[in-house]
């Protein structure tokens, strides 16, 4: 009973000090931060190939470390990566332990409502994909067509909105099974994401899925915390910047193997 | 614990159940009878035929009974593709059920024409009767008589087993359990119609067979 009361009260405390120790490390700009710490802390995928993933040299590679490097050299300071799951790295950037979160993060209201957005940095989208014999534009022309698809993703429920009655939807298990159908040409036609046809087109297979048309786009974003906005248009300039250059395309044609699309 | 069953969606999609429930009644019918007719096949050339073709039978089997299902299914339907021998999800499903149910029917087949004691071979001969006739006659029906339970067990493991087809997405009840989940996220309620409707499709198909073997063996029965 006793320790109750005491884990109690020092919860209590804990709870009514953490307020200043966050107010005081955000008392200066983030910014600013950077700059006199010389480090550039970002949060990055380790799990989500070709956005983060480990190379055989155990030293983290992808699209979201492509780009935090970018930064890093941009704004000229060290780049130091913090890997972290989906589930935690926006509590990475509230708790302060990052400053930028580049990890595949599309941009919602719940999300909205507690942290910032740069501008969009990487293509992120459901499409529907096929090789460049098959003519295909629009859902209409999906009609006696043989479409795969992943049972369950998103890309499943749009498709069977927006499909034609006699089109047929061939629903695969997981990712495996829909990229398996269509290189063995069971279906001529995949909806999926344009990471999957990246991860295709990657195996360089005799059947190159192409974009055919979008059905939902949802591109990635830099996450960074509320009230920095010094921060915020030194990101977005620096994503205008590197969308100019062509730097932001070389890394997308290195990753995803296409282009940028013109209305990232 | 408390859970609260929602079966509204029966209302919506007791279509795609339905497909489901069809779908895998044509891949046991059609598995069970090219599978045991392969099976039947198999045994007589293991245990009767010539011996050249024993050993590559005995390769079929060993094959078979030692590689899993499922990876039976996905090599002939990813598979045979890149060998230009490309089919529908059902023919593959079809195929790889009377595969498989052909492999094990035939040692179950099997063990019961080598159970048939040597003077029966000898006496279809003394009657006159060809090879042929006699392994008709005096040695199978009495062979599949004997292993008919084996035979209904196997027949309904391997109906039981075609629910993996729903990986190659043919649309077997499995299949339909799983969309149905997927779109109402009611994975209980799902899985529990399913498990009740393959339930009761394995009950219906032992009784089915039960009463092929009350056709095809009609004196043993009234014994």
């Amino acid at each position: 009973m006793k320790r109750r009361q005491l884990l109690a009260i020092f919860g209590a405390a804990t709870l009514a000090i953490s307020p200043l120790l966050t107010a005081s490390a955000a008392l200066a700009d983030a910014l600013t931060d950077i700059t006199t710490r010389g480090v550039l802390r970002v949060a990055v995928p380790q799990d989500f190939p070709p956005f983060g993933s480990v190379g055989t040299d155990m030293a983290p590679m992808g699209y979201d470390i492509d780009m935090a490097n970018l930064i890093g050299e941009k704004l000229g300071v060290k780049t130091e990566l913090v890997p972290v799951t989906s589930a935690n790295r926006i509590p990475y950037l509230q708790t302060n332990k990052v400053d930028l979160v580049i990890s595949s993060l599309g941009k919602n209201a719940e999300r909205e409502a507690v942290i910032d957005f740069s501008a969009a940095y990487a293509p992120f989208f459901n499409g529907i994909f096929a090789p460049d014999a098959v003519s295909v534009s629009k859902a209409e022309d999906l009609a006696d067509k043989t479409i795969g698809v992943t049972r369950g993703a998103v890309e499943d429920l749009e498709l069977t909105k927006i499909a034609p009655k006699n089109a047929v939807i061939k629903r695969y298990e997981d990712n495996n099974g829909t990229i398996s159908a269509f290189l063995s040409g069971q279906v001529d036609v995949v909806a999926t994401g344009n990471v999957v046809a990246a991860a295709i087109l990657a195996k360089n297979p005799p059947k190159r899925p192409e974009l055919k048309f979008l059905i939902k786009n949802s591109p990635c974003y830099i996450g960074l915390n509320k009230a920095e906005p010094a921060l915020r248009e030194k990101v977005n300039a620096i994503i205008a910047e590197a969308r100019v250059d062509g730097s932001l395309n070389a890394i997308s044609q290195k990753w995803l193997g296409a282009d940028l699309p013109a209305d990232l | 614990m408390k859970y609260v069953f929602d079966f509204a969606w029966l209302g919506q999609y007791w279509p795609v159940l339905l497909k489901g429930i069809g779908i895998t009644i044509e891949l046991i019918a059609v598995g069970a009878v090219l599978g045991v007719a392969l099976g039947i096949f198999c045994a007589w050339a293991r245990a009767l035929g010539p011996g050249w073709l024993r050993p590559a039978i005995t390769a079929y089997v060993e094959l078979i009974r030692n590689t899993p299902f499922l990876i039976q299914l996905f090599f002939i339907f990813f598979g045979l593709p890149s060998l230009g021998l490309q089919m529908s999800e059902l023919q593959a499903a079809n195929l790889a059920m009377i595969v498989n149910l052909g492999a094990y029917s035939c040692e179950i087949i099997r063990a019961g024409i080598q159970a048939t004691p040597r003077g029966q071979f000898e006496a279809g001969a003394s009657l006159a009767m060809s090879p042929i006739q006699t392994f008709r006659y005096v040695i199978l029906v009495p062979s599949l008589q004997r292993i008919w339970p084996a035979l209904s067990s196997q027949i309904v493991i391997v109906m039981l087993g075609s629910a993996v087809v729903s990986q190659i997405a043919a649309e077997d009840l499995t299949f339909a359990a799983n969309f149905i989940q997927s779109r109402t996220f009611r994975a209980f309620e799902a899985y529990f119609v399913s498990t009740a409707i393959y339930l009761l499709l394995a009950i219906a198909l032992r009784q089915v067979l039960a009463a092929a073997g009350l056709l095809i063996f009609p004196r043993r029965m009234r014994r």
